[in-house]
């Protein structure tokens, strides 16, 4: 890694002497990665680690929807189906989505649009990289130990019955969990304690805010978790009954322990991403973003309403009808906070002028993606609905057109619209392009045909299948397909600029929010004097450069080139 | 290209999104449904379609800066945070209402017991009689009352749009009254494990309750209807002992029926006996005593469930796989 930027780039402008040290050249060797207290190398481990375990877990969907080609057998039998779709969900949630973009983008991109040279605890921030590192080993071992049969939820008694390797998983779930507190920790004091002169709350970008409002949830909710994880440690190896009904313990406590952490949960997964949307479309198309109150505020909304609506996936489990009623009736109050947004979105876009770079199709495609998925989630908290929906692919749709559709989109928009900065290369956006139009196509043909699926009667985690259910699900492996090669050629595409790409300029897009006014890719410490910070999203403060390339500072055009650069290149 | 056109008609009356209604709730349901399906067929289209407007009307042209525009409007920021939560209380309220009607048995309705276990259910009429595949009789309220031997399973019937998990260590409660006659799929819709998706069942809607008696006496005098060897595999098979046990010589959980009566069986402890009519009836009741070698102790014991006649109709059944 250390040999990204290479001196001998036929791209680059500058002379050798002149060649400006960054981040990435700036010391050599793995020691100076392993052990780098930087946040932005921290940041680009764990972006590496959550693309491998993405492929990883991508590979498994790959596998299991060409298993449900046919009704009967394709590749495997029912035990390796049964522990291949809970890995792929294991995986996909814990290693994937949960850390993606606050704990990769996040990391690199915090202190950066905080004018900050670092986070808080960059200590613990490396801290919990490693416990990231960890937790992930465990569940490799947990795959080789005997597997792990008992779907992504954990449920009792089937946990505490099943001969797979449960405890090993519960384990690396508890270590990720640590993971997930310190992040978060480390987010909230460092935007409390390091905003510079000039960022009040309300100049803060939206995409802090969303990180701050993740962060609040996981270290609230983080905590239920591990302790839950624990306690099926615990009753597995000792038998205490807790949650096994042969001892007099209630599985459906485990189910209010779990869902109190993974509900809220899905929100670490979406508000970061929402927060991203938010910068994307405001940038790409030129505009103040429109309603920065309400959209932080819903944020805030998101993450309180996300704690007291778990009882929503427990609707036919026995629960009480007054707890059923009280549950669906507030579920319904997540969804208006997220309607604001998407509203809001859209009257940004409203007489702009708006470039279809990579990232802003991303950015579109989450539009469309999101709002299938969050108007889905209505069916859901309806009671009566739900009744028949629950626990059918009609679920399994909802929940990937939010956590993979929105979640992983968001995730896709934040790497190309911050891939200049990171890498310090532009990618080709023809195969950007291409690639986030087949990712689009592809994700909704797999999973577009779910959600007939499941109201036609198909229940989720089914390894064979009534007939009459074949032709929707061949659509779905299609589309699987499509969307496993798009994700291949987007990887191959970034991975191309950086050995090939031009270089890229400060400010490629024209944003003006402070991550924008250090070189790309920033140098070690970002900023040799906190900026001075205004409105994140006056995009008239920024010009079009041709020389450049890329956006300058209204005050600085027309100078000469020296002081443009000065900018952003003050390290040299 | 047959493949690529999904099949719309999975029987004759089923609609785009659902089988056909077979319960008096299902109406209700699907209306519920259908309504919520336009709010959000509208909010999609406007959506999407204001999205697509401005993705052609502003784009990017050379030279054409975005046009400052104001970056609030309280009126506007409300009325779209205001219409969708007067929208969504009422979706509350419908779904609410209809839910209760569902999850409300009536006061006197046939009642049926289910036990749940994997992989296989278990359908115990008032008369005692058990059966694999639910019946019931047209028109009447019925009403399950669901236990389960071991994990969590959860008893839905698409057609009559109801679903209640059966939790081990207590019992649920599930009620239906059925509109028309005919055969539906049963499905287990929790995850249970290995076989998961093989706990499909049907329910066999009677046209008139004469009917529905007539088939539950037929069907509970098995010993007197059928021959021993008969009766007996009308028991592998209710009783799920098919689900471990084979009749082609291929163990399973189980070992294999094929050939097993009158040979040597050999222990985990050590010990071996000869496989006659005792051993089998003591496998029956008391599946812990004695595990053949290779296999886990994973039998669930019958002691109960099965009468001494029945036992004996399984022992001639297990003698007549040669
Ligand atoms: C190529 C993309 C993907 C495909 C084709 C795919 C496919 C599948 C399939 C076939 C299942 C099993 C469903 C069942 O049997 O009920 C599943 C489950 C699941 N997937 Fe995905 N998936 C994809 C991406 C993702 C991503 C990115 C995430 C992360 C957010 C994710 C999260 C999950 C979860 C949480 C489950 C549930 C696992 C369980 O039932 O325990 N998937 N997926
Ligand atoms: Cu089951």
């Amino acid at each position: 890694m250390a040999t990204i930027v290479d001196s001998s780039n036929p791209t680059s402008d500058f002379p050798i002497q002149y060649r400006e040290l960054n981040y990435l050249n700036c010391s050599k060797g793995w020691k100076s990665w392993f052990f780098t207290l930087d946040h932005k190398r921290i940041g680009i481990m764990y972006l590496i680690g959550v693309t491998c375990a993405f492929f990883l877990g991508g590979i498994f969907a790959v596998l299991l929807r060409t298993e449900l080609l046919s009704p009967s057998k394709v590749l495997m039998g029912p035990d390796a189906y049964n522990q291949m779709f809970t890995l792929h969900g294991a995986i996909m949630t814990f290693l994937v989505i949960i850390p993606g973009v606050p704990a990769a983008i996040g990391n690199i991109i915090l202190p950066v649009m905080l004018g900050a040279k670092d986070v808080a605890f960059p200590r613990m921030n490396l801290g919990s990289f490693y416990l990231w590192m960890f937790g992930a080993a465990f569940f490799l071992a947990a795959m080789v130990l005997g597997g792990l049969d008992t779907g992504w939820t954990f449920y009792t008694p089937y946990s505490i019955t099943t001969s797979t390797a449960v405890i090993t998983a519960l384990l690396g779930v508890f270590i990720l969990g640590f993971s997930s507190i310190f992040t978060g920790l480390n987010f909230i004091v460092t935007i409390h304690t390091m905003r510079p002169p000039g960022m009040t709350w309300f100049k803060m970008p939206l995409f802090l805010w969303a990180l701050y409002a993740t962060a609040l949830i996981q270290v609230l909710a983080t905590p239920v978790l591990g302790i839950t994880g624990l306690l099926l440690v615990v009753e597995r190896a000792f038998h205490i009954g807790i949650f096994d009904p042969a001892l007099g313990g209630d599985p459906v406590l485990f189910q209010h322990f779990f869902w109190f952490y993974s509900h809220p949960a899905v929100y670490v997964m979406i508000l970061p991403a929402m927060g991203v949307i938010s910068e994307v479309i405001a940038v790409h198309s030129r505009k103040h973003i429109f309603g920065y109150r309400f959209i932080a505020y819903s944020s805030i909304a998101i993450a309180i309403f996300g704690f007291l609506v778990w009882g929503h996936h427990m609707f036919v489990s026995g629960q009480s009808k007054m707890v059923a009623v009280i549950f669906s009736g507030i579920t319904f109050s997540v969804s208006i906070p997220s309607a604001i947004k998407v509203f809001n979105w859209l009257t940004t876009m409203y007489k702009g002028s708006i470039r279809f770079t990579t990232a802003m199709c991303y950015g579109l495609a989450f539009i469309f993606i999101f709002s299938i998925g969050g108007l889905t989630g209505l069916f859901l908290a309806t009671l009566a609905t739900d009744i028949h929906l629950h626990d059918t692919y009609f679920v399994v749709a909802h929940f990937h057109y939010v956590m993979m559709g929105s979640s992983l989109v968001g995730l896709f928009a934040a790497i190309h619209h911050w891939w200049p900065k990171i890498s310090g290369k532009m990618f080709n956006e023809f195969w950007g392009r291409i690639a986030c139009l087949g990712v689009f196509l592809g994700f909704n043909l797999t999973f577009f045909p779910q959600f007939i699926l499941g109201t036609r009667g198909m229940p989720r985690r089914y390894y064979t299948y009534l007939p009459e259910f074949q032709n929707l699900h061949i659509m779905s492996t299609m589309g699987a397909y499509l969307l496993g090669l798009s994700s291949a050629l987007m990887a191959a595409t970034l991975i191309y600029s950086v050995y090939r790409g031009k270089k890229a300029p400060a400010n490629p897009w024209g944003g003006a929010s402070l991550e924008w006014q250090c070189s790309s890719p920033p140098p070690h410490n970002n900023f040799d004097h906190p900026p001075l910070a205004g409105d994140p999203y006056v995009m008239e403060s920024v010009v079009y450069n041709e020389e450049i390339g890329g956006f300058v500072p209204v005050e600085c055009q027309g100078d000469n080139k020296e002081s443009v650069t000065a900018s952003g290149d003050k390290e040299v | 290209m047959k493949l690529f056109i999904p099949n719309l008609l999975a029987n004759d009356e089923a609609g785009f999104w659902f089988p056909s209604q077979g319960s008096t709730v299902a109406e209700s349901v699907d209306s519920v449904y259908f309504f919520i399906l336009y709010v959000c067929t509208f909010f999609f289209v406007l959506i999407v379609g204001l999205m697509v407007l401005f993705m052609i009307k502003y784009r990017h042209r050379p030279g054409v800066e975005a046009e400052k525009t104001v970056t609030h409007n309280l009126t506007l920021e409300l009325s779209w945070s205001v219409i969708p939560t007067l929208l969504t209380i009422v979706m509350f309220w419908i779904g609410f209402t209809s839910y209760l009607d569902m999850r409300t048995p009536p006061a006197s309705s046939y009642e049926i017991s289910v036990v749940a276990k994997k992989w296989s259910w278990a359908f115990k009429y008032p008369n005692g009689w058990i059966e694999s595949e639910l019946h019931i009789p047209k028109g009447e309220d019925v009403t399950l009352t669901m236990a389960s031997d071991d994990v969590i399973h959860s008893l839905w019937i698409p057609a009559f749009r109801t679903k209640m998990d059966v939790v081990p260590g207590r019992y649920t409660q599930e009620w239906f009254n059925a509109t028309k006659a005919g055969t539906y799929p049963l499905m287990c819709a929790e995850y249970c494990g290995q076989k998961h998706s093989e706990m499909v069942t049907k329910v066999v809607v009677h046209e008139t309750r004469g009917d529905f008696d007539k088939w539950l006496q037929v069907a509970s005098d098995i010993h007197k209807n059928k021959t021993p060897v008969e009766a007996g595999e009308y028991f592998y098979k209710s009783r799920g002992c098919i689900q471990c046990h084979s009749l082609d010589g291929v163990p399973k959980n189980g070992p294999s029926f094929k050939e097993l009566f009158g040979k040597e069986r050999k222990f985990t402890d050590g010990t071996s006996t000869i496989a006659d009519a005792n051993y089998i009836r003591q496998s029956i009741l008391e599946p812990q005593s004695k595990i053949v070698d290779g296999f886990r102790p994973i039998m669930p014991t019958f002691k109960g469930q099965l009468t001494d006649q029945d036992i004996t109709a399984i022992i001639a059944f297990i003698k007549s796989q040669k």
